[in-house]
Order: C-alpha cells, then structure tokens, then sequence
C-alpha cells in the first residue's frame, strides 16, 4: 500500500472510532463520580456513593427489578413463542413465496409503527381496560415485533432440513416426539437469538410504555429514568448516570452472550 | 418382511405430474431399484411407499394391508436418507437407537441392539461421537444402521451412495450387496446410477417422466431393451441407434439410407415396405474391418479413446456417429476408414415410435 | 395452524390500527371534552386544517414538519447510516483483529443500548461544557451549544451514530457472500481498490442496498427517540413528524387530527416503499 494511503486510511479509520467511542465516554467515568457534570472528568476518587443512592431509591428499584423485568421478559415468552411457531408453519407448509410475505409484513410493520400506530393502539388498549397495565404493554410490543421475529426465526427454521423430520416420521416418532427430539433441539438457537433479541428492544423502548402506563409503581426502568429530573427539569446527573449503567448491563451482558455463543445472526438473510 | 404392490399411482404437484399411474409388484424378499434419469419421480414413488408423500390417486399395500393412508409410523418401514438426516445434535448411538426409543424399547435392550447392529457395519468403536465427527462412509454406514435397527417390513433407499466419492461407492455398494444377501430384505432403492441398480437389484424398474418404461431383471434389461429410451439409457456409452430399411427382395439391410449389407443372419422383424427402423447395436457388439466386407457398412475414424483394458472409437457413419468399444489393451492401428461389422445376434430393431420391433 | 397465534398480533396491532387510523382520521374524537362525549363524522375538516397552505409551513405546522423530516431522513439514514455503515462494512471486509472487533461493538452496542439512555449520553456528550466540546478546544477549535444553536445537525449526527450498525452488519453480510475468488480474479487482473468496490462489490450488493435503505428509511422516518434529545425544541426546530404527531394525538388527545396525521405518514410511508419495490423490481428485470 502507498503511504499517502495508509495515512488516509488510519486518519479515517480513527474518525470513525472517535465518532463512535466519544459519545459513550461520560458514562465510562460519571457513574463513579461523586460531583458528576456534564462535563466529562476522571473522578479524582472514584466511588460507589451513586449506586448506593440509586439502590436506596426504592421507586427507581422496582422499575428496574420489577417492571422491566415484567415486560421484557413476557414480551420475549409471547412473541418468540408466536413467532417460532409461525416461522415453523410457514417453512412446511408449501405457500409460494413465503419469505416474501415475511418481507411484506416487516415492511407494514414498519410503516404502521412509532408515533403513527400508538394513537389507535392507545385507544385500543384504552378499550380494552388495559391502560396501566403490563398487559397492555406486553401485548402491543409484541404486536409490534413479531414480524421481525419471524424473519429472524425463519433463517434458522429453514437451515433445518425437512428429511430431519421424515427420517423421524419414518423411524415411527409420533409429531409431539418429533418436535420434543428433533425439531426443538434443532432451532434452540433461533429461540435464543430471537428471545434475546426480542428482550433487548422490549428492555429499551421508551416510547409504548410512556404512553400506555400511569402509575408510577408500574413503570419500567426506561420511563423510570425520568425520576431522576427535578420537577422544573434538571437532572439529578449523578444518579441518571449510575442508573444508566445498571439499566444498560443486561443488555450488553446478553448481547456478549449471544455473540459468543451463536454469532450475530441479524437480518443475514435479507435480500430482495 | 413383507411384498409391497402398488396399483395405478399417481402423484401430481400443482401442474407437474411426478408419477402418473405405476404398477408394480414387488415380491416378499425381493430387492427392486427404481432406476431414471434424474426428476423422473422415482424419489416421489419411493416417499408415497413410505407415507411421507400421500399419492393422488392410486393404491399402496404392504403385505396384504392397504395403507395409502397410513402415516409413516403405522407403516413399518425403514428409510435411508439421501442426506443421510442424522441427528447433529444426537451421538451416533442415540441416532441408531432412535427408532427404538421412539417404540418404547427399554434402554438396556436398546444398547445391546445398537452395539450389535454397529458392530456388523463396523462403526462400532465410534457410536459416543456425533455425525459432524464421522466421514461420509461412516456416516452412510450410520444411517444404514439406523434403518436396519428394527426389523421394517421393507427398506427404503433413496439414493444413499450419492453423497460419496467414487472409491467410498464402490465399497459401500459391495457392502450393501454382502448385507441384502445376508438379509434378503424386502427393498427398493431409488438410484439414478445403473451400474449401482445393475450390481445390487433382483429386478430393475427403469422410470422416464413419471412412468415405467421396463421392469426386468438386470440382464433382461441389458439383453432385450423394451423401447430406445432404455436401450440408451442402460449401457455406457449408449447403444448405437442407426436408421435402416429392408430390401426385402435382396435380402438387404439399407444402413442410413446407403450402406446395404447381409441381412440374412439377423432376426428381422415385420415391416411395412419402405418403413424405417432404427437398427440397436451396442458399442460392444461391433466388430472393425480395415477390408469392405458385404457384412459390413463403412465408417470414418473421428477419435479413438484408449482407456487402459478398453478402447472406444467414435466414427462417422454418414452423418450419425457410431461408437464401438474394442476390449483388450492391444490397440489397433486404425487406417481412417473402415467397416463395422454389427453382431446381428445381437442387434435390436425399433419402430419409429420407440417400441421394439419384433 | 402454527401460524395462528402471530397472524392474531399482526391483525390485531398492525392491521386493526392501519385501517381504525383512516376512520378515526374523519372524525373529531378527543379523549376528554367535547369530542369524547359526542364523536362525530366531521368528513375532511382533519385534513383541511393539516392542508391549510397559508399557514402550514409555519413552524409548529404539517408542512413545516415534514420539511424537517426530510431533511432528518437524508441526512442521517441515507447519508449517515447507509454511507458510514457501507463504508465500514468494505474497509473491514475480510479482515479481522481487534480493531475491527472493538469498532464493531461499539457500533452495535450504540445501536442497542435502551433510547433513554443514548438519549441522556449524547445530552451530556453535546452540553456545552460538554466532552465533545472539550475535545473540540484540545483541538484549538472553539466549541458551541450544539443542541440550541445546531439542534438538526445534532439529532442527524445521533441518529447516524444510533443507526449505524444495522447497515453496517446488513453490508457486511452481504459481501461475506461473495466469494473471495472474484476479488483474487481482480487483484491478479490488477484492478485497485476503488475499481474492485464499484466493478465487483457494488454491483452484486445493490438489492442488499435498496433493501437497507428501503427499511431505513421507513425507521427514520417513524423514529421518536430524537424528542428524547431536543424535546422537539428548540422552537419547533426538531419538530419531526412522529413528534409532531404524537404532539397532538398523544399529549393533547385529540385523536382525530393525530389520526389524520398519521394518514398523511403512512401514505408517505407506502409510497417511500412503493418507489423503492419499483426501483428494486426493474433492476432485477434490468
Ligand atoms: N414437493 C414438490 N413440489 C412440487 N414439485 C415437486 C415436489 N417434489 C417433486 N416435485 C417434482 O416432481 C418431479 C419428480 O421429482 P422426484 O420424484 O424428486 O424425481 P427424482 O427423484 O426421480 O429425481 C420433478 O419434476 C419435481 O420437480
Ligand atoms: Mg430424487
């Protein structure tokens, strides 16, 4: 390689680092900061006294170990459940063109989503009697991510050869031993990666909980963040950012987990 | 064991007709290929055998049972996959012991089964590791055993050498050979390779767009070809096919058209006068003349194959091409024109229409 | 049979919603008040008052809205999330080691971590005492209050940098499947890097490419995580059309014009679509 091109490349590649690492470096050092700013600073002697603050604060608590919990993981049991076993009826059945109508419905959930759907999903659920509810909340996220899902599970459902099961049916298995000995060890993968998947986004969206829950004793850590404003709308800086972290972990812990495990497997099989 | 008959079978997929109406019975203990060229149906006969393909129209027994209707498992068959469907995430014991498992088969009695039926296809010393561990052989060898686990009432192959090198074949089909010998199982292999239906089946059912084009023994098939699409099909290269007529008055085969020779040791059949025939004769039944000869009709030398214990020729007979397969390693020296000789013993007669001509 | 249990959630909260917008869209339902009460079929009034041409590029207003919106989606999912991850997907094509591990975690971990709390991070990282400006003046450069004085500029850098990693792994799957002989064929030919990318790689990820912009931009389009930074604010000046839109649906409750909005976005939405399955379908023809 020229030199001329590989000083281009480094100072590129370093942009594009820097663009990526800056924004996450606050919260590398504010947690631990007792007089946390804005500002990013290296706290002179890092502390716990954050945490400590959060974990006594036993409304931001509940949110966190409680609600999040709730509708995360409901959200991930009901849709991932829906959703392997649509994946599994449509790779054996012999619809023509069944990845296409798994793109077409990722497309209508895109465009039935964010701000647009949630007026008539709120009045949907507001009839329903399920306004504050986790229910409510559990029900239309899944609603909202099923598709997806789906996708995700089919590439992994289809990478299943079909003769797997006809040798079973073949050497006698009834269809519940079928699916309890070879079916379901096969995908194991695809519900876990479609599971985790699932409960990351159920963890960290904001925006359906916000509207369909009121009370605070029922709000996720992702609403529940907005404890830590002042009534007139200041931060308390120090405690959003050891929360922050804590809220954050699984998340990241779960990412790690699937990785290692199974590879990152989102949307590979994309094409149209 | 059981025989198996199927009666006026028919499988049709949205507009393609996989198998349009075959009959065939298949004794107690008889070994039966499905022979054809590759999309002819014999895959989809086989999965209608087994119950995991429910036919169109048409009737499958086994032993005196009708069970068209049937699922897999109420039929008492045994299968092997062309891709083998081992269990990846199962030991190579689990996946011969399946079929047991699944029946209720109690673990001690599964394992004595298992080792004994490993051992016979030697690969007793691998069953703790899993599919992904074994070689192409073994894993074949698995998938045979886990078929042969519990006694079926018919065994169903769909091409299960395939997926192996040209060595591994060889062996495997010797080894399938010594096992149906031993057995004497009732089965039907699906193959679209006659050398491997030739070396292993009692009875050759030759398949072509969904139907029987012949059933015989391997030799019938070879010696007397029903029709021009098995005598192509079966030999390698393929039989010749060259156009004639009879000059009956001279006693006189007319070769495409030019070439009159002797006919008087062949077996003609009846023709209308002027019809055209298309005369059989396989590579290996010319003999080559460097002298014209009345028995003979001349060719052009076009390239010449030496192949150690064989040699082939391919030569310009007009405008067809004619090839001859000489045996022996002493290879002749060819000038470039010379004169076959068919072995009218040997030689077939077909009508325009494909059938025999007698 | 399988199929039931997601083919209820999807008529349910994708179907169902699609079709009560459009009726509830000529009505002038509120959640409290009058319209509550009493809902009526008040026909195209929605739309007219959205419509209203004298006003509507006033800030705070539809047209103005989807000016803005517009502005958000070039900006960071065509330019940004597409360009950089296309980018990042060649420069690491078929190479491995830390750097290419550390960058792409990273990518992906901002594209994951839960909306609040990028939200509050960029807040922080754009304040301005904050560490973009501290890194700015180490430079010599004289820093700015980004989010009041840039607040565009500052929602399409945080969008690029949230979305990223979904084109960035889109991409870079797609050209994993291209097989490393073709680039070898090259290199003995002798072509050089920009030759191979735009003669060997582009061609062959150009349904990958129309497919990745097709959903980003459908995602840009519905994204609420910017109120999350700007509020909307300052001024309207980030007053995109999902903020816009839940706005007057979802904190004034006035669920007839928040529906007719969302009319207007889903029909922008399937022509968006529309335009790119056309696009996609005559370049497979072509
Ligand atoms: N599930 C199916 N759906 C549609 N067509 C099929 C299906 N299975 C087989 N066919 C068609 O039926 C014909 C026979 O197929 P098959 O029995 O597999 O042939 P063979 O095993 O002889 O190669 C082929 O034309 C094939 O395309
Ligand atoms: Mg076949």
């Amino acid at each position: 390689m020229k030199p001329l091109t590989r000083l281009l490349l480094i100072i590129v590649v370093t942009a594009l680092g820097l663009f990526f690492v800056l924004p996450l470096l606050w919260y590398v050092f504010a947690p631990f900061n007792e007089h946390a700013r804005l500002s990013v600073s290296i706290p002179e002697t890092p502390s716990l006294a954050n945490f400590a603050e959060v974990f006594s604060d036993e409304m931001a608590m509940r949110g966190l170990l409680i609600n999040s919990p709730i509708i995360g993981i409901g959200t991930m049991v009901i849709a991932t459940v829906s959703a392997a076993l649509a994946a599994y009826g449509l790779s054996r059945s012999n619809l023509p063109g069944r990845q296409l109508w798994t793109y077409v419905l990722i497309l209508f959930s895109s465009v039935v989503t964010g701000t647009a759907s949630m007026v008539p999903i709120f009045r949907l659920v507001y009839d329903l009697g399920l306004i504050n509810s986790h229910v409510g909340v559990i029900l239309s996220m899944t609603g909202g991510l099923i598709p997806s899902a789906i996708f995700i599970m089919q590439d992994f459902v289809e990478g299943v050869p079909r003769s797997y099961e006809e040798a079973a049916m073949v050497a006698g298995a009834s269809p519940l031993q079928i699916f309890r000995d070879v079916t379901f060890p096969l995908i194991r993968p695809g519900l876990m990666v479609v599971g985790i998947w699932v409960l990351i986004h159920a963890w960290g969206t904001f925006l359906t909980p916000f509207i369909l829950l009121r009370g605070i004793e029922k709000l996720p850590a992702s609403v529940m963040f907005y404890r830590f404003f002042d009534p007139e709308g200041s931060p308390r800086i120090t405690l959003i950012a050891a929360y922050a972290i804590i809220y954050t972990l699984p998340v990241l812990l779960l990412y790690l987990i699937i990785n290692w495990r199974y590879g990152f497997r989102f949307f590979g099989g994309i094409k149209q | 064991m059981a025989s198996v008959s199927l009666s006026n079978l028919t499988k049709t997929f949205g507009a393609v007709n996989a198998v349009a109406g075959i009959d065939l019975n298949i004794a107690d203990g008889e070994f039966v290929a499905l022979l054809g060229p590759s999309g002819c149906g014999k895959t989809t006969t086989l999965r209608m055998i087994s119950g995991l393909e429910i036919p169109t129209a048409g009737v499958v027994r086994i032993g005196d049972r009708d069970v068209t209707d049937l699922p897999p498992r109420d039929r008492d068959v045994a299968m092997v996959f062309q891709d083998y469907a081992l269990y990846p995430h199962m030991t190579i014991d689990e996946n011969i012991g399946y079929p047991l498992r699944v029946r209720g088969v109690a673990k001690g009695e599964r394992s004595q089964r298992v080792s004994e039926v490993a051992k016979n296809l030697q690969i007793g010393e691998l069953l703790d590791r899993r599919p992904g561990q074994l070689s192409g052989g073994q894993q074949q060898r698995t998938a045979l055993a886990r078929a042969v686990i519990h006694n079926a009432q018919v065994f169903l192959f769909d091409e299960p050498l395939s997926n192996l090198d040209a060595k591994l074949r060889l062996e495997a089909r010797a080894f399938l050979k010594h096992l149906q010998r031993e057995v004497a199982v009732t089965g039907v292999y699906v193959t679209h390779d006659q050398s491997e239906a030739m070396a292993l089946a009692d009875r050759i059912v030759i398949m072509n767009a969904g139907r029987i084009m012949q059933v015989g023994t391997p030799l019938e098939i070879y010696r007397r070809p029903a029709n021009t699409f098995v005598a192509t099909f079966i030999g390698n290269p393929p039989m010749n096919l060259l156009p004639c007529t009879l000059d009956t008055a001279a006693r006189k085969l007319v070769i495409a058209g030019k070439y009159p020779i002797n006919a008087e040791s062949f077996n003609l059949p009846k023709a209308s006068p002027g019809e055209t025939l298309l005369l059989g004769i396989r590579p290996e039944h010319i003999r080559i003349e460097t002298q014209a000869t009345p028995d003979g009709f001349p060719g052009d030398v076009y390239v010449d194959q030496i192949l150690g214990s064989e040699s082939l020729i391919i030569l310009h007979v007009g405008e067809h091409l004619v090839s001859v397969r000489l045996f022996g390693d002493d290879f002749p020296q060819l000038p470039p024109n010379v004169w076959l000789v068919p072995d009218s013993t040997r030689a077939f007669f077909y009508r325009e229409s494909g059938e025999v001509a007698e | 049979m399988f199929i039931l249990p997601a083919l209820i959630f999807v008529a349910v909260f994708l179907i169902y919603p699609f079709f009560s917008i459009f009726a509830m869209s000529f009505t002038n339902q509120t959640l409290v008040g009058a319209g509550a009460a009493n809902t009526q079929f008040i026909g195209l009034d929605n739309y007219a008052e959205l419509f209203n041409f004298d006003r509507w590029m006033r800030r705070g207003e539809l047209g103005y809205s989807l000016l803005l919106t517009a502005q958000f989606v070039i900006g960071s999912a065509l330019i940004g999330q597409a360009g950089l991850g296309m980018l990042l997907a060649t420069l690491f094509h078929n190479r491995k080691g830390l750097l290419r591990e550390t960058i792409f975690t990273i990518a992906i971990a901002a594209w994951l971590i839960p909306d609040v709390v990028v939200a509050f991070g960029w807040f922080a990282y754009l304040a301005p005492d904050g560490t973009l400006n501290a890194f700015l003046n180490t430079l010599g450069i004289q820093g700015q209050d980004w989010l009041f004085d840039y607040p565009m500029i500052s929602i399409i850098a945080f969008n690029t940098w949230r979305g990223t990693a979904f084109s960035m792994l889109l991409f870079s799957s797609a050209l994993g499947s291209i097989p490393p002989s073709q680039l070898e064929t090259a290199d003995v030919i002798g072509a050089n890097a920009w030759q191979k990318f735009r003669d060997i790689l582009l061609p062959q990820l150009s349904r990958y490419i129309l497919t990745d912009l097709l959903l980003i931009t459908l995602w840009t389009f519905n994204t609420f995580t910017p109120f999350l930074l700007t509020g909307g604010g300052p001024t309207f000046q980030t007053d995109l059309i999902s903020i816009y839109t839940y706005r007057t649906g979802l904190q004034f409750f006035q669920f007839g014009k928040g529906s007719a909005i969302a009319v207007v976005v889903m029909i922008i939405n399937l022509l968006l679509a529309g335009v790119y399955l056309t696009l996609s379908q005559s370049r497979r023809r072509a």
